[in-house]
């Protein structure tokens, strides 16, 4: 084995344990952010010591090993400093705090551990960026640099984002602890959306090299398969698996062969990825067997079910999209989820139905410059055979996309209204 | 990168299921894979396949049992990881558990792997 291969054996051994590690450790230390420090020097000494001995048969233990031996170093340095500094005169032997540790690490399943760092970083107090950046490094075991490749920002930007985070939970004193009762479900929201933001900004890309989003996009939906097993009485964590892995079965579908984005009717069904559909109504099938009320995850999902259940673009069964986002507009009103209803109401009962509550939106402030607003008008109005008007709204909608492929697409509807 | 990883078998011991430990201990990295969100999909084949051969424009079909001892496959995961590397460490761990035994890790391409210019 050459130096590079096993600097590769490494990567990939840290990626597999690193999320453990950092856990086990952070349950000891009570702090995510010395836990991965812990953890980091555990690599180092791998780096230097593998090449020469060979990665060892269980290098998970021996990680784990030695950065908690650095762990009860460090302790007890803290210990010798806090003696010193108060009173030297009482001979007190401090106790090896080893063995604690064991015991400590040996009394619950690391998995209970993996479920408090994603909590614990993913905690409110940070901004859902920093969340982000730091789930991605614990839990993910990426690197700064690939962090900052794959959102397209300053390495040192995000360096100094996760250095902040750290500072910000050991400040605040955040328990290292999946919160129980009325906290719970709010902190869990907290979680879900780190990770939907994480798969968003891979598969929303409006730059950046084609590759590295798609790879936050895998990252997102392994956090999420990764809480599925971890927290599998939450139906809002099925949710989201299931929408994630749905949406992501499409991505082959979704750019034609110019680069150009193809959207959800237009996409050849055929391309979609038959194992990741049915992974995603698996995780809809779970989401439901738990009989709690859905939640908005598992709308969506339903939703995105609907389309993946439709062998053809005509035979979709917009009656139910619509109800279903009759539901999640219920749930959380927003004017993107009516404009959504709209569509659905358009294409289930009629043009008109769906330019009635379109119409009532124009008027919203927060869509004013939202370019699906005068796309979705634009499109309900050439089906009315309002050929002008509907004209008039994709050249407006063209006007407010910053996406280069997508305004081309609006432009060329625009001509298709000229009557020629 | 999506890889199925592969359990091969000479035949030799076809017909006879695996033993309850090693079910046992294939449950237990299977859960573990699982909770390390890397598993796709799983299974095990049946040791006595049927087989198809396409010869000049006629296929023929023979079921088993077969005489001579030929390599089969009798268990596979589908599998999504970063890097072939990692895919080969959690092979490892597989036969960790497992014990004796051999098998193959193919990488499964898609369509980022078959871009043009490649």
């Amino acid at each position: 084995m050459t130096a590079s291969d096993t600097h590769r054996a490494i990567d990939a051994v840290w990626r597999i344990e690193s999320a453990r590690i950092i856990a086990g450790l952070a349950r000891m230390v009570h702090d995510i952010g010395l836990a991965e420090e812990l953890a980091q020097d555990a690599m180092v000494a791998a780096l230097e010591q593998w090449p020469e001995s060979g990665v060892p048969d269980n290098p998970g233990a021996w990680l784990m090993a030695v950065a908690k031996r650095r762990a009860v170093d460090r302790i007890r340095r803290q210990e010798r400093l806090e003696r010193k500094l108060e009173e030297i005169g009482h001979g007190l032997e401090s106790e090896d705090p080893a063995p604690e540790f064991d015991a400590v690490l040996d009394a619950e399943p690391i998995e209970d551990d993996i479920l408090r760092l994603v909590f614990t970083a993913c905690h409110p107090i940070l901004s859902a960026q920093s969340r982000a950046a730091l789930t991605l490094r614990m839990l993910g075991g990426l690197s700064t640099e690939e962090i900052a490749r794959a959102f397209l920002v300053p390495e040192p930007t995000v360096a100094q984002r996760i250095v902040r985070a750290k500072r910000t939970l050991s400040e605040a004193g955040v328990p290292f602890e999946v919160p129980e009762g009325d906290e719970r479900a709010g902190r869990l929201a907290s979680v879900l959306e780190v990770v939907y933001l994480i798969f968003n900004e891979g598969y929303a890309a409006t730059a950046g090299t084609e590759w590295m989003r798609l790879d936050l996009c895998r990252e997102a939906l392994r956090l999420g398969r990764i809480l599925a097993e971890l927290a599998p009485q939450e139906g809002e964590v099925h949710g989201l698996v299931a929408l994630m892995e749905i949406q992501a079965s499409r991505s082959r579908a979704r750019t034609g062969p110019s680069g150009e984005p193809v959207q959800l009717l237009d996409q050849n069904r055929a391309l979609w990825d038959r194992l990741l559909i049915r992974r995603g109504f698996e995780a809809l099938l779970r989401a439901e067997k738990l009989g709690a009320p859905p939640g908005p995850y598992v709308l969506q999902a339903a939703i995105a079910a609907c389309h993946a259940q439709a062998p053809t673009a005509e035979e979709t069964d917009w009656a139910r999209i619509a109800a279903l986002y009759e539901v999640l507009v219920r749930l959380t009103p927003s004017p993107v989820v009516e404009l959504n209803r709209a569509v659905a109401l358009g294409m289930a009962y009629g043009p008109e139905r769906g330019l009635e509550l379109v119409d009532a939106l124009v008027a919203q402030p927060s869509l004013k410059s939202y370019h699906l607003l005068p796309s979705v008008r634009g499109d309900l109005l050439a089906r009315l055979g309002r050929l002008e008007e509907a004209r008039a709204e994709f050249e407006r909608a063209a006007s407010l996309t910053r996406n280069a492929p997508e305004r081309a697409v609006l432009l060329s509807r625009a001509a298709a209204c000229t009557p020629g | 990168m999506r890889f199925l990883m592969m359990t091969t078998d000479d035949s030799s011991s076809a017909g006879s299921p695996p033993d309850e430990r090693t079910m046992a201990e294939m449950g237990r990295f299977i859960e573990e894979m699982s909770k390390a969100g890397v598993l796709l999909a799983t299974g095990g084949l049946d040791p006595q396949p049927t087989r198809i051969e396409s010869s000049g424009g006629k296929v023929t079909v023979t079921d088993g049992p077969y005489t001579e001892a030929k390599e089969v496959v009798v268990g596979f995961a589908l599998i999504e990881t970063r890097t072939k590397e990692e895919a080969i460490e959690l092979s490892k761990r597989f036969w960790q558990i497992v014990g004796d035994g051999r098998g193959v890790i193919h990488q499964v391409f898609g369509p980022e792997d078959l871009a043009p210019g490649q």
